[in-house]
């Protein structure tokens, strides 16, 4: 008897406690994600000019037929949707290139991890920052350039070219960021059983045959996680456009995430940078729920 | 083993190193070219584009330091950074371990709903919600000041789930044998699961720690006052000041960068395992 009201006694203690814990980070998750989320979809369904709040104006889906009709949301999300799918498949493969080379373990092998992390060391302001210097058009101040030059070809416009200019920041990006998803491959890699590539050294297997037929299926969980969190990371670009070309050559690098900023806080337009910030939403998580269910349904 | 198989071996030994030489110093080079430039006078920067030289500090000085110590405030700009950071790193590892604690080891009303919260949320981009926080933020009066920074990042769902995935990994014995003690449940997380959750605890610090120090876009939004910049904010806004004087940009670059160098040369364990484990879990 006394034992089983120590019991109860204790599931209460238990249960008090258990709301203690979750309140504080249940009640800022409320305040600061799901409300501003709500807001989100409230306000894009206004007119509200930043200036002028009190002649906010419900107009229905009037936004969205705006936007659906405007040339510099598409060009903001053929230039995002284009980042993605390049840098996507350039980045992991760069990743896990980069992992391959240092998955054994050889004298050495830390310098080399650490060389190919170093990137992840600095922030994207700092690489951006940087970047721009070296792709400077003029071979006498660019080192992309005086290289080139110096190989005898002809130098290239980069940042200052339309048709180049998101190339320039893909390129960049994969750089900086290849370092993050190696480690992730490399934690792939050590899940691979050894004695499975022996087996296939025995039977004279060469070592393209190995990587295609073991190491491939062996990190196919990994492969799926480390393209939805770079494809995520993708839909997001903001920084390095608005650090290096504000957006142009002739608004050739300005993403959705950029369009957002210049709706909603360089012209105060705020109901209509909040439909873009809807659509934003909805994209990414249909994105990452399609992902999801290809990550799941196949294991 | 043959003459030719050993060879071969060593053949292949070789080319794995070579390979690696040369890929990572390609890899390394701009990082090699900021640090050199950041060491040089401006006039020999782009001196010697075309030669090896343009890698190598010739003529090495501390001058564009001495010209970046004296045109960015950078002790405030540490200061406003690292008590931003170090603000929400406390209450995060406090607020969300709870929570994670909770819904790994407690039985109550509505977990579910908030595990389901919390992983539905994980998804959610900061970027599509930052214009009605921004208007949240005007509306409490904290545009400008350090809890804009920091109240609405403590909470993260990421750091909720990397911590009930470690706790709900505790054999629930250790807890009984703790209740039977007398221990209260809340006695119990701090005195005996806490102090066996050191590794968790450093992998959520160092990752969320690299995250904010790279944070960008929200400072350069809700912190406008110069004297409240960020580093990522300070130094981006010295790429555009006039004068410009690229040696002493590469020297703010490569000043901004030590901190992040010092944490990982400490932590590098626990960072390259945070990044590692969330790729097997998730």
């Amino acid at each position: 008897m006394a034992k089983t009201k120590k019991l109860t006694g204790r599931k209460r203690d238990e249960r008090i406690a258990a709301y203690i814990f979750v309140t504080p980070a249940v009640v800022l998750l409320i305040a600061f994600l799901v409300v501003p989320m709500i807001y989100t979809a409230y306000f894009s369904v206004f007119r509200y000019q930043i200036m002028r709040p009190d002649a906010m104006k419900f107009i229905g889906i009037e936004n969205y037929i705006e936007l659906f009709q405007d040339k510099n949301f598409w060009q903001a999300l053929k230039n995002t949707v284009y980042f993605t799918i390049i840098v996507v498949p350039f980045q992991c493969a760069l990743a896990l290139g980069l992992a391959l080379l240092v998955s054994k373990k050889f004298r050495g092998v830390a310098i080399f991890r650490t060389m190919y992390f170093s990137p992840q060391l600095t922030s994207m302001v700092v690489i951006s920052v940087l970047w721009s210097v070296l792709y400077n058009a003029n071979p006498n101040t660019g080192l992309f350039n005086s290289i080139l030059t110096s190989l005898g070809l002809d130098p290239i416009s980069f940042l200052n070219d339309e048709n180049t200019a998101m190339n320039s920041i893909i390129f960049m990006s994969a750089w900086q960021g290849a370092g993050y998803q190696m480690m992730i491959f490399l934690a792939g890699l050590q899940g691979i059983p050894r004695d499975q590539y022996e087996a296939a050294s025995v039977d004279g297997a060469t070592k393209f045959k190995q990587f295609l037929y073991i190491t491939l299926p062996g990190l196919k969980g990994t492969i799926k996680y480390v393209i939805m969190i770079t494809m995520i990371q993708a839909m997001k670009l903001f920084t390095q456009p608005y650090i290096m070309t504000q957006g142009g050559p002739k608004n050739s690098t300005k993403t959705l995430v950029y369009y957002i900023y210049s709706e909603g806080f360089q012209r105060g337009n705020f109901g209509y940078a909040c439909s873009i910030a809807a659509v934003f939403f909805v994209i990414v998580v249909c994105m990452s729920m399609a992902m999801k269910k290809v990550t799941t349904s196949t294991e | 083993m043959t003459k030719s198989m050993q060879f071969s071996a060593k053949f292949g030994k070789f080319m794995f190193y070579f390979g690696n030489i040369i890929i990572g110093i390609i890899f390394v080079s701009p990082l090699i070219w900021m640090i050199s430039a950041s060491f040089k006078p401006e006039a020999e920067i782009f001196a010697n584009m075309d030669s090896l030289t343009t890698f190598l500090p010739v003529q090495a000085s501390l001058n564009n330091y001495a010209e970046v110590f004296s045109r960015l405030n950078l002790p405030q700009v540490f200061k406003n950074t690292l008590l931003y950071i170090a603000l929400i790193l406390i209450f995060d590892l406090l607020v969300n371990s709870m929570c994670g604690y909770a819904l790994a080891k407690f039985e109550f009303r509505g977990k579910g709903a908030i595990l389901n919260l919390v992983v539905a949320l994980m998804v959610l981009p900061m970027e599509a919600i930052m214009l009605p926080l921004y208007i949240e933020m005007s509306q409490l009066g904290w545009v400008n000041t350090l809890a804009a920074l920091v109240v609405p990042f403590i909470a993260k769902c990421f750091s909720i789930y990397m911590f009930r995935q470690f706790f709900y990994d505790i054999p629930d014995d250790l807890i009984e044998a703790a209740a039977i003690d007398g221990c209260s449940p809340m006695g119990t997380f701090f005195k005996i699961v806490v102090p066996i959750s050191k590794t968790v605890y450093a992998t959520v610090f160092i990752l969320d720690f690299v995250a904010h120090w790279n944070d960008f876009m929200w400072p350069f939004l809700v912190m406008t006052g110069e004297d409240k910049r960020t580093i990522q904010l300070a130094v981006q806004s010295f790429f555009g000041t006039n004068p410009v004087h690229y040696s002493a940009i590469m020297a703010a670059l490569v000043v901004s960068a030590i901190p992040m160098i010092i944490m990982f040369i400490f932590m590098q364990k626990y960072y390259v395992e945070g990044i590692a484990s969330s790729g097997i879990k998730g």
